[in-house]
């Protein structure tokens, strides 16, 4: 591949639009080893307290529960969910498949804040406000278009020659799934679980409508507490996220590729 | 979209089963994502339809009863109007500067190659993968009175701090840093169509970098461009948390105000009301692009 020296200007305003892009997560780094009661710039002096505060916030670290089980139970429902979904889709070709494809990923393209008050309504008529379920079926509606995108397109890049073999050779379409279909599928099973963990743990608006003081998610506990003070435990915590995410990210890069997972 | 082409119907499925249990089959495996896309995305859409038509009292509670009020209430009453009208002024600005701070870094992206590409593409889409809140509290602790812009003009003399959150500014400054990625990505995808031989052949006839860029590379990443900016606009449009936090109730916009309906005042009929709003400003956006690509081809 022949390559274009990249001139000096082009450099320097992307590394200046660089700094831009990262500066927000670059900040609170320092900001969480601040000693101060109060978020300022520079603190006038050092410490981890914050980091312990985090600990011993209950709402945060109950909020944080919260999220994790909610993440596992939406990405196990996922998969249940949208495997069955995307092999009828993909393989069974059922009529007007291009239709229904349409309308389960329409959740997607629908903003978060109206999805959000749509449910707030059908849900306070139903009693599921503030119920674990209700929230669960939330993240579930908004996890479960990317879980399909993904595995259609995994399923529709496996080369159908084997699993015709299989069936030809008298396998049962169960057994050619089971044994055939799912293994070659793995790791697009792999990769949308890894996204739908994530969508869920960082979902939000959404969760803004369904959460009670009672039965918060992380994010939205910490959207509270950011709009009622901004102090510097926001800071540990983020970066205590930051790290968290930057794993998952890293084993993901490694395991099945970032720019396959992402840039298509 | 190759989503939707892989499973266009090319061939017939080779189940060796007649065709009518494998529709059965089709039905059953889709069955639960069906009723879970009912319950809660049909449902909910249509109900906010008739939600915007339903009569409420001060107190929020909904009679049975239709009215047209919230609908008026949107055309007569001046503040939605200017609701309305600052968001898309708002979006449009973040839109633009989205844009102008995204395209060195895609171009660049573009040019360069191996693990340091890799590495910045990373870099990319970490933020994308952080919640929207630990950012804007990143933006928080940047911009605030007591953030380090304010900082760094105290040392360098100025008095009062600056204004930069709790208005236009710091929303504004927000949100552009928070739909980066978005713009980057699309970009990225408009260049694969930018093959560098094109610049060279260009630069060869004796076309000095800047009508390089403006004669060959910018015409050819226009599709990239116009894609970008509809993702852009649109997630400003909705977008809620970064207006809120930076914001701080002093910034009016649909995404804000269609929380304090719902939530604080408990006027869902004109909530639901300002939602279709942000979904008829979706499709005009939408419909926007599609003309733009038509005639860039």
């Amino acid at each position: 591949m022949d390559e274009r020296p990249i001139s000096r200007a082009l450099k320097l305003t992307a590394a200046a639009m660089f700094l831009l892009l990262l500066a927000p997560l670059l900040v609170v780094l320092p900001m969480s080893f601040s000693g101060d009661a109060y978020l300022a710039f520079p603190p006038s002096s050092w410490s981890t307290r914050w980091y312990g505060a985090v600990f011993k916030n209950a709402r945060m670290v109950d909020a944080f529960f919260v999220s994790v089980k909610l993440g596992l139970a939406v990405t196990v429902l996922s998969l249940l969910v949208a495997v069955p979904a995307a092999y009828a889709l993909v393989r069974l070709r059922p009529k007007g498949g291009g239709w229904l494809l349409a309308l389960f990923t329409a959740p997607l393209l629908l903003p978060t804040i109206v999805l959000g008050l749509g449910l707030l309504i059908v849900f306070a008529s139903l009693g599921w406000l503030g119920s674990a379920w209700g929230l669960l079926l939330c993240h579930l509606i908004v996890t479960l278009p990317y879980a399909l995108r993904m595995l259609v397109t995994t399923l529709s890049t496996l080369p159908p020659a084997v699993e015709e073999a299989a069936a030809t050779l008298g396998a049962s379409p169960a057994v050619v799934f089971r044994r055939i279909t799912l293994p070659l599928m793995a790791p697009g099973i792999m990769a949308t679980s890894v996204l739908s963990f994530l969508v869920s743990f960082d979902e939000v608006v959404v969760s803004l409508f369904m959460t009670t003081p009672k039965l918060s998610t992380l994010p939205v506990a910490m959207f509270h507490h950011v709009e009622d003070r901004a102090d510097p435990m926001v800071a540990a915590l983020s970066v205590l996220l930051v790290a968290l995410t930057l794993v998952v990210v890293l084993v993901v890069d490694r395991t099945i590729g970032l720019g396959r997972a992402f840039v298509k | 979209m190759t989503v939707a082409a892989a499973i266009a119907p090319t061939r017939p499925a080779k189940t060796g089963q007649p065709v009518a249990t494998t529709a059965l089959t089709a039905a059953t495996l889709l069955l639960p994502i069906v009723a879970i896309n009912t319950l809660g995305f049909l449902v909910p859409v249509f109900n906010l339809l008739l939600m915007s038509m339903r009569k409420v009292e001060a107190s929020g509670a909904l009679l049975d009863a239709w009215t047209a009020a919230s609908w008026l209430k949107l055309f007569v009453d001046g503040f939605y109007l200017q609701l309305l009208w600052n968001t898309v002024r708002v979006s449009a600005l973040i839109t633009l500067l989205t844009l102008l701070a995204s395209y060195p870094i895609a171009l660049y992206l573009h040019r360069s190659r191996g693990t340091w590409r890799n590495l910045l593409l990373v870099l990319v889409i970490a933020p994308l993968l952080t919640s929207a809140v630990v950012r804007t509290y990143g933006w928080i602790a940047i911009l605030s009175d007591q953030g380090v812009l304010n900082a760094a003009a105290r040392a360098l003399g100025a008095g009062a701090p600056l204004r930069l959150m709790f208005n236009e500014v710091g929303v504004v400054i927000g949100l552009t840093e928070i739909l980066m990625p978005y713009m980057i990505l699309s970009l990225l995808a408009g260049f694969g169509r930018l093959d560098p031989r094109l610049e060279e052949a260009a630069a060869s006839l004796g076309a000095g970098p800047f009508a390089v860029f403006r004669r060959v590379v910018l015409p050819l990443s226009l599709p990239g461009v116009a894609l970008g900016s509809l993702l852009a606009f649109v997630l400003s449009v909705s977008s809620f948390i970064t207006p809120k936090l930076l914001g701080g109730g002093r910034v009016f916009l649909l995404a804000t105000e269609i929380y304090d309906q719902a939530i604080v005042t408990l006027n869902w009929p004109l909530a639901a009301t300002l939602s279709i709003v942000v979904l008829l400003v979706f499709g005009l956006a939408l419909a926007a692009y599609g003309r733009v690509v038509r005639r860039i081809g």
